[in-house]
């Protein structure tokens, strides 16, 4: 069980409530599952990873429950009571330090600290579809949903969000634009944060200028982007939308870079490669695809028995997982240099030439 | 030590091998030339030992005796006219490209994902369908007719017209009123070209493209009307998950229980992504005689999408959408 867990680099949560890995190289994959009893409300809501090595994965489900499972040991190791299904489901999950930072759909965001029972709790409002961490600043967690606008919450400063945002201008027959939140990232390096909505709209905020509207809106398709994920080369967002299209868009310009093919059902998890340029997809139509974000085309996919929920992915530490794919990359490398070194050669005949008929 | 006296002796055995197939090798080339200068009981010797091997480049003309050279050449024939067998033909059905979402019947997942899914509430006998038929606004006659036809041939099926309601508001009312599944006959130019088939507490929406339909009057050689029986229902072909998904939403439309009494069957058969949907009567006249008539409409389905959650088409969540540039480019791939 650990020998399978170990070599896993992505993992998934399914409907029914088993958590898959993926192995690339082996190109197989294995369910992870706590008991013989499956049930639909055990469904995987949301993933994170426990600890910055990544050795710890938490699954939150449906019922309430946020299960850590050691993808040292290959089991699940603690199971913890985080609310209860009338709150609805969970829309968000974060670890800082040493507490755990849940936050569920009817906005009752709460911070659980090891050890001990007492819960920081604030209420970020109803209709809560995504509450992301930033990954930078942990204690900084951003919120938003159905006609619940981006709020940027600091959570030793519970009270007061420090950035609401504000709705756009009447639309052009002057009529109030909806609002719903379905996805948020925070984009490294910068205080800048993209959304994307089901309004088949992605913005960008920046909560460093007093602007409080969006510094760039894009439009995408015309259905609702269920999810967001941003690369590791800076200026591009990938989403993907209920249609199964997935697009790379460009954030300086707010325009359409390209597409990924082959996705069937609706996006469900979207997750990129920390450093090199893949991002890895699941949805209703129970496969998962990885894509190269350079050339678009599908590099994986595996199926999975039933409709798979999230995606977490490993870092880049673990290289002799993604060999296969570093090599494609380094044959460009060569050539440029080659180039370089003929032009080089070039310029030395010439000098000589020169110092000749001198 | 044993070991390598087994290998000694098996190189000797088969160094044994080896000349032996070089003197039989020799005895046939020397053959032809001295067949004619033998007696016959040298010959028979000679047909014993060239029986079992002849060497790669002998054809039957160099046999210079006619008469040998003749029934050499009458067995081949022989031999040709029962070998080979007839090759199977290559159809698109057998050169269809294997699909990963094939479901085993065995895959526990599956099982499961089955077992709990919007229609296991129906595989568990513990709801009755219940269908509502309805059209696209104001219908000409020939949609009108094929809705009729339609509730004849799925039991608790009732008709109403549709008043230019949203759908999404007729669901509600329908779910209040213990309808199970709501079927939307959509129509362009005064002919059905589309149905939207909903399940209704929460389960999915498939919408499939309508065409061939044939109504009972323009069936040749048709029995009479269906009766009032719980017709049997046969699901051909339905291999993949998503085939899976689509046979028991048809499923689901028909009581549990057939009456055979009524001896009516209705067929949903996939074949390469179309379902043909066919309505029978059977009888039996012996053990192995079956005669079927035809009753009842006719028509074609091919899938479009299938969604999950009732009817949204705008923000509701597709489980498969067809798209047609990225699945239609293999002649040899289906889906369903």
């Amino acid at each position: 069980m650990s020998a399978k867990s170990q070599i896993c680099s992505i993992w998934l949560g399914s409907e029914t409530g088993i958590l898959k890995g993926v192995s690339l190289t082996k190109k197989q994959a294995f369910n992870f599952c706590e008991m013989s009893c499956l049930s639909r409300d055990q469904e995987v809501c949301v993933m994170a990873w426990g600890d910055p090595h990544e050795s710890e994965v938490l699954v939150g489900s449906v019922n309430g429950t946020v299960k850590t499972f050691s993808t040292d040991k290959g089991i699940f190791t603690a199971t913890r009571e985080c609310g209860d299904p009338s709150q609805g489901r969970f829309t968000g999950l974060a670890v800082t330090d040493s507490s755990m930072i849940t936050c569920v759909e009817s906005g009752l965001l709460k911070v659980w600290k090891e050890g001990s029972t007492e819960t920081v709790e604030i209420n970020v409002g109803n209709g809560i579809c995504r509450m992301q961490q930033n990954p930078s600043q942990r204690h900084r967690v951003a919120t938003g949903g159905k006609e619940n606008p981006l709020k940027v919450w600091d959570l030793e400063r519970p009270d007061k969000p420090i950035f609401t945002a504000k709705n756009v201008a009447h639309d052009w027959l002057d009529m109030r634009v909806p609002v719903w939140v379905r996805d948020i990232g925070f984009i490294p390096d910068s205080d800048k944060i993209v959304t994307c909505t089901g309004h088949h709209q992605v913005r960008v905020y920046d909560p460093s200028t007093p602007q409080r509207r969006p510094v760039l809106e894009a439009r995408f398709g015309e259905y609702p982007l269920t999810a967001l994920s941003l690369p590791a080369s800076q200026g591009t967002v990938v989403v993907g939308n209920t249609h199964g299209e997935l697009a790379i868009l460009d954030l300086r310009k707010g325009l359409v870079r390209g597409c990924l093919k082959g996705l069937a059902g609706a996006v469900r998890g979207l997750q990129c490669h920390p450093s090199l340029p893949l991002v890895a997809s699941c949805g209703l139509d129970r496969f998962l695809r990885v894509h190269s974000l350079e050339d678009r085309s599908l590099q994986h996919k595996s199926s999975s028995a039933d409709v798979s929920g999230d995606v977490e992915e490993v870092k880049a530490e673990e290289d002799e997982v993604w060999d296969t794919m570093e090599t494609v990359t380094e044959k460009t490398k060569k050539r440029a240099a080659q180039k370089d070194e003929a032009t080089v050669t070039e310029v030395d005949g010439k000098k000589k030439r020169k110092l000749v008929k001198k | 030590m044993d070991s390598n006296e087994a290998t000694t002796s098996e190189s000797v055995s088969k160094k044994k091998g080896k000349t032996k197939k070089v003197k039989r090798k020799v005895k046939h080339d020397e053959a032809p030339v001295q067949e004619m200068e033998q007696a016959e009981g040298e010959e028979t010797e000679k047909k014993s030992e060239s029986g079992p091997c002849f060497p790669p480049t002998f054809s039957v003309s160099e046999i210079k005796n006619k008469q040998r050279r003749h029934s050499m050449f009458l067995k081949l024939k022989e031999e040709k006219r029962k070998a080979p067998p007839k090759e199977v033909p290559k159809t698109i059905e057998n050169q269809r490209i294997y699909d990963e979402t094939t479901v085993n019947p065995e895959d526990e997942e599956v099982a499961f994902d089955e077992g709990t899914d919007e229609f296991s509430a129906y595989f568990n006998r513990l709801t009755n369908p219940k269908v509502l038929i309805t059209t696209s606004d104001r219908p000409r006659g020939r949609t009108v007719r094929f809705c009729e036809q339609l509730a004849t041939v799925i039991p608790h099926a009732h008709v109403y017209y549709r008043r230019g309601l949203a759908l999404k508001r007729v669901i509600p009312q329908c779910v209040s009123r213990g309808f199970t599944y709501l079927m939307v006959i959509n129509e362009d130019r005064k002919v059905p070209n589309g149905l939207v088939l909903c399940h209704l507490p929460d389960g999915p929406t498939a919408h499939f493209k309508v065409s061939n339909v044939r109504l009972r009057k323009e069936m040749k050689r048709r029995g009479k009307d269906p009766t009032e029986h719980v017709p049997e229902v046969i699901l051909n072909n339905f291999t993949t998950r998503l085939g899976h998904s689509i046979g028991r939403m048809f499923a689901a439309l028909f009581p549990h229980d057939p009456q055979f009494v009524g001896r009516q069957v209705a067929t949903f058969h996939n074949q390469r992504d179309f379902i043909f949907f066919r309505f029978h009567r059977y009888i039996f006249k012996n053990e192995k005689k079956v005669g079927i008539q035809e009753l009842g409409p006719r028509f074609t389905l091919k899938l479009r999408s299938l969604q999950k959650g009732t009817f949204d088409s705008k923000f509701g969540e597709y489980e498969w959408v067809h798209k047609r540039h990225e699945m239609d480019s293999s002649r040899r791939k289906f889906h369903l």
